[in-house]
């Protein structure tokens, strides 16, 4: 299979290109709602207000008469920005806490792993919770509760992947020549490993991306007047009986970034671990 | 009581020790002054001071956690700052529409999720199996809560056939109290029974890649007898982990799911203590939603050695 | 006729690089009572081999060409018909003795359960069988075994209830791929032993795969030696020893003078050099001309048929003249 480069193998892969395609959407209309709308999203127009799906307003209009699809464009931003800077905790602070447990071996291992197996005793969304209710609701308090809980997930990956890694036979070349432990990791271990962080990475995107909208729905996740997806959906099951419709869009702009993160994970996965590809 | 049950208590207990601490540290350390997060910076010092003292806040924080964690166990909790009444009442009120609904989402998760993966497992990489796994990709990407708005436009606005939220009580009769668990029920059990799905789907795969499995098929044995006899028992044991994994995600999603639906189990008690920064009741909410999902790890173990001769004492 | 022929028979693999032939035309017939060794490298296509005649080829695997069981031709058959064929009138042994019995089953039922589904055996009368089959193979305190889980045997004892799984039902074949491979060498002897009296025993005719020459050598009456997923030479096994004319099988027997040998075989597989191609890189012509000394341009052309080199005896090269006139010199 050495021939056979990365890009050529994922083209072949339909989870791949597939979710590729969506998650490019999901940056694409990020960046787009950045310098253009349709219409100002933020703003209230009472007269034009529950305005159903027209021309001119191609998702319709909320209770405040704002524009849906402008709306929804700009809440792109919060999720990718909740995305990233969540994962980017998680993975940073997972990632170096499972490696060390992995260098170390023995008695901090063994820490490591039983404070994450501590963490996991709350599911991850009761933890969000707990956080906001401590240091308030609010948007960067979200990201920061969703990243604190994402570290145990990553530590254990990275341990087990990297335990992997550890046993083969060019790290004990690497230790004959000899490298120290952090030299080894950093040289060998991490770059092995990567595949394995990466998929880990679409995934937790893509759990964050839900738990801010869930967080959000809740009213103690982004506050307004920042844009945000959950909030519309709680918004809009206020008027169900009235304008169901405004229950629809913001649903679907989370479930296509939430489908287009997962298959990308899917596909990065069979990618990278030709042993699984072979099994489906 | 073999070796591996008895290390797998130690640890239940120790989990279950571990994270009481960092419940305790998280809502009375970290925040600051307890009395403060409840009465709000502007609270006027004398009522502040009045609270400090009935919360107990006085003693060190060491023999406040063991005597919370004392309470605990012998079941008298303090009293809830907004309810007055004692904490352990209002969630036992609570837990009654909280674990029947986690229960009856569980029953509906598997209910769908069994069928289907065995089936794509059978039918793998034919369209069957390709039609299932799609459609269990979108199911997984749904949040649960568009799921249940989606669920209510359908079947209580436009069908009528449910209310939009609301819970009758047991008291008006187990029927009605159940069909107003029913629609939250199966919002939470789509999404984990997308999840469950994939899951039997691949765990199954894995087990008829065994060798054993080509054994049994050596002996004669046709595919579906082999199926029943060799792979569904040993695919049972990774199934068995996610279900566990899976309740505790349920229970998570209640606390969702309840506030979507208007149902005042412990997730609303758990929003509506947030709101009034009622922070006993948030302390032993989540500390009972973590022992219970520990407890649940724990009853996976137990049903592993029941499935597993592997893990049983043997008699050699 | 023959108890088993098999004619032609060939397997096609699809690989993530395309399809592969594992296993190119294959042939060879087995009598009632017959001991057939098959010895090659390992990835020479033994194991799908078996597996083809077994009808139990891995998913991504295609089989064509003939397989004659007592005159049924078995690619003609239904699941059904072959499920009731399995077991019953051909028993297999697998590699790995560890891994090829079900953890969570005690032994007693797996052995039984083959009797249960092809005689319809049951309650005391099932478990008289399953107990006699465990004294058979050798099984200390059968009344006690037949309730143990596998983790609870040694790997030779295992490998024993693979024994009597494959022979409860007493079948005319006996296929025994690798079967001591996974074992200590102490036990491999005790093992080797009981197929072959067994075998004497029931009559039954036998099929041994492995890749270790020793193995084969002392168990068989007549061996086929493969390579690169043919059939590269074929004799009784006296004969082959005597008068070995293909160069693979030249060099695979190098290290071993007689019957007889001793175990060493790392030192013989260093006397072939160079490796097995990948299998969708297998070449058109010869398999072999690769690492073959006495390859010439025709070896490379085209694919070399079997030809009689002596009573019973095959060979697939167009070289074997130069091939056992440089054994003779050497
Ligand atoms: N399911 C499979 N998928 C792909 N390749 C396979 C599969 N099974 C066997 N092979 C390949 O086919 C060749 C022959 O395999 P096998 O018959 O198991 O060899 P052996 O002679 O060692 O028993 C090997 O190169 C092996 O890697
Ligand atoms: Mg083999």
């Amino acid at each position: 299979m050495q021939g056979d480069t990365f890009l050529a193998r994922g083209l072949r892969n339909r989870s791949f290109v597939a979710g590729g395609l969506l998650t490019l959407a999901l940056v694409a209309v990020a960046l787009l709602s950045l310098a253009w709308t349709p219409h100002d999203p933020l703003r209230i127009s009472i007269p034009t207000r529950f305005a159903p799906p027209s021309a001119t307003h191609w998702l319709g209009t909320d209770q405040f008469g704002r524009d849906v699809l402008s709306y929804i464009m700009v809440g792109a931003q919060t999720s990718l920005t909740v995305g990233i800077v969540s994962v980017v905790i998680g993975m940073t602070f997972g990632v170096t806490l499972g490696l060390c447990a992995s260098a170390a071996r023995g008695a901090v291992e063994e820490a490591i792993m039983r404070a994450a197996d501590f963490i996991f005793a709350f599911p991850a969304i009761l933890l969000a919770i707990m956080l906001v209710a401590t240091l308030g609701p609010g948007a960067v308090n979200a990201i920061v509760a969703i990243g604190i809980f994402s570290i145990p997930e990553f530590a254990r990956l990275t341990r087990g992947a990297a335990n992997a890694i550890w046993v083969r036979e060019f790290i004990l070349a690497a230790r004959a020549a000899g490298k120290g432990d952090a030299r080894i990791t950093i040289e060998h271990v991490l770059p092995n490993i990567a595949s394995v962080i990466i998929v880990q990475v679409t995934i937790r995107f893509a759990l964050a991306i839900l738990a801010e909208a869930a967080l959000s729905y809740l009213g103690i996740g982004s506050q307004p007047p920042t844009p945000s997806w959950g909030r519309m959906l709680a918004e809009a099951q206020t008027r169900i009986f009235q304008n169901a419709w405004l229950a629809v869009f913001p649903g679907i702009a989370i479930a296509l970034s939430v489908l287009g993160l997962n298959l990308l994970g899917d596909g990065l996965r069979d990618i990278t671990d030709p042993r699984l590809a072979r099994k489906r | 009581m073999s070796l591996f049950l008895a290390k797998r208590f130690a640890t239940f207990i120790a989990t279950l020790l571990g994270a009481s601490v960092l419940t305790f540290l998280a809502l009375e350390i970290l925040p600051g002054d307890p009395a403060l997060v409840i009465l709000g910076i502007d609270a006027p010092e004398s009522a502040i001071a009045v609270l400090r003292l009935e919360l107990g806040l006085d003693r060190p924080a060491l023999a406040r956690y063991l005597g919370w964690v004392s309470n605990l166990m012998t079941g008298t909790s303090a009293n809830s700052y907004t309810y007055k009444v004692p904490v352990a009442e209002l969630i036992r009120e609570r837990l009654e529409i909280t674990l029947p609904l986690a229960v009856l989402a569980m029953a509906l998760s598997i209910l769908f999720a069994l069928p289907l993966g065995i089936y794509a497992a059978q039918s793998h990489d034919k369209s069957g199996d390709v039609v299932i796994m799609s459609a269990s990709q979108i199911g997984i990407s749904v949040p649960n809560f568009w799921m249940a708005i989606l669920l209510i436009m359908f079947f209580a606005v436009n069908l009528h056939w449910f209310a939009a939220g609301g819970f009758p009580g047991w008291s008006s009769g187990v029927g009605p109290a159940l069909k107003a668990l029913l629609l939250p029920a199966i919002a939470l059990a789509t999404v984990q029974g997308a999840i469950l799905a994939r899951f039997i789907r691949s765990a199954i795969l894995d087990t008829m890649r065994e060798d054993y499995v080509r054994t049994a098929r050596a002996k004669g044995l046709t595919r579906r007898a082999t199926m029943w006899r060799h792979v569904l028992r040993n695919a049972a044991i990774p199934v068995v982990t996610i279900v566990g994994l899976q309740f505790a995600n349920l229970l998570a999603g209640t606390i969702v799911i309840e506030n979507v639906f208007a149902l005042p189990g412990i997730g609303r008690l758990l929003l509506q203590s947030i709101t009034n920064r009622d922070l006993v009741v948030v302390r032993d909410l989540v500390v009972m939603i973590a022992a219970m999902v520990v407890t649940i790890n724990f009853i996976v173990d137990l049903l592993y050695a029941a499935i597993d001769p592997r893990l049983k004492p043997h008699d050699v | 006729m023959a108890l088993l022929e098999v004619d032609n028979l060939s397997v096609t693999l699809a690989t993530a690089r395309g399809p592969a032939r594992a296993v190119r035309g294959v042939s060879f017939a087995l009598e009632r009572g017959e001991t057939l060794g098959i010895v090659g490298e390992s990835g020479c296509g033994k194991s799908l081999t078996a597996l083809a005649l077994m009808g139990l080829l891995p998913e991504n695997a295609r089989a064509t060409g003939r397989v004659v069981l007592d005159g049924i031709d078995l690619a003609g058959l239904n699941e059904d018909a072959l499920c009731r064929i399995r077991g019953n009138r051909v028993g297999m042994i697998f590699q790995e003795p560890m891994t090829s019995l079900n953890p969570l089953h005690p032994v007693g039922r797996q052995i039984g359960e083959a009797l249960a589904t092809h005689r319809g055996l049951g309650g005391a009368a099932l478990r008289a069988e399953t107990l006699e089959l465990l004294g058979k193979v050798g099984i200390p305190e059968p009344e006690r075994r037949i309730r143990s889980y596998p983790h609870e045997l040694s790997g030779g004892q295992r490998q024993r209830v693979m024994i009597a799984m494959a022979l409860s039902c007493r079948p005319e074949i006996l296929i025994a791929d690798e079967p001591t491979t996974a074992l200590d060498v102490t036990v491999q002897k005790q093992i080797l032993d009981l197929i072959r009296d067994l075998v004497r025993e029931l009559g039954m005719a036998l099929i041994l795969i492995s890749h270790d020459l020793g193995v084969i050598a002392e168990n068989v009456g007549r061996i086929a030696v493969m390579y690169g997923g043919t059939i590269v030479e074929a004799a009784p096994t006296a004969a082959l020893f005597a008068d070995l004319a293909h160069p693979y099988a030249q060099g695979l027997f190098a290290a071993v003078p007689r019957v007889g040998w001793r175990r060493d075989s790392n030192a013989r597989l260093a006397t072939i050099p160079g490796v097995v191609p990948d299998l969708p890189d297998l070449p058109n012509g010869c398999t072999f001309a690769e690492r073959c000394t006495l390859a010439n341009d025709a070896c490379r052309a085209a694919a070399p048929m079997p030809i009689e080199v002596g009573p019973n005896h095959s060979a697939s090269c167009i070289r074997t003249d130069a091939a056992r006139l440089s054994r003779k010199s050497a």
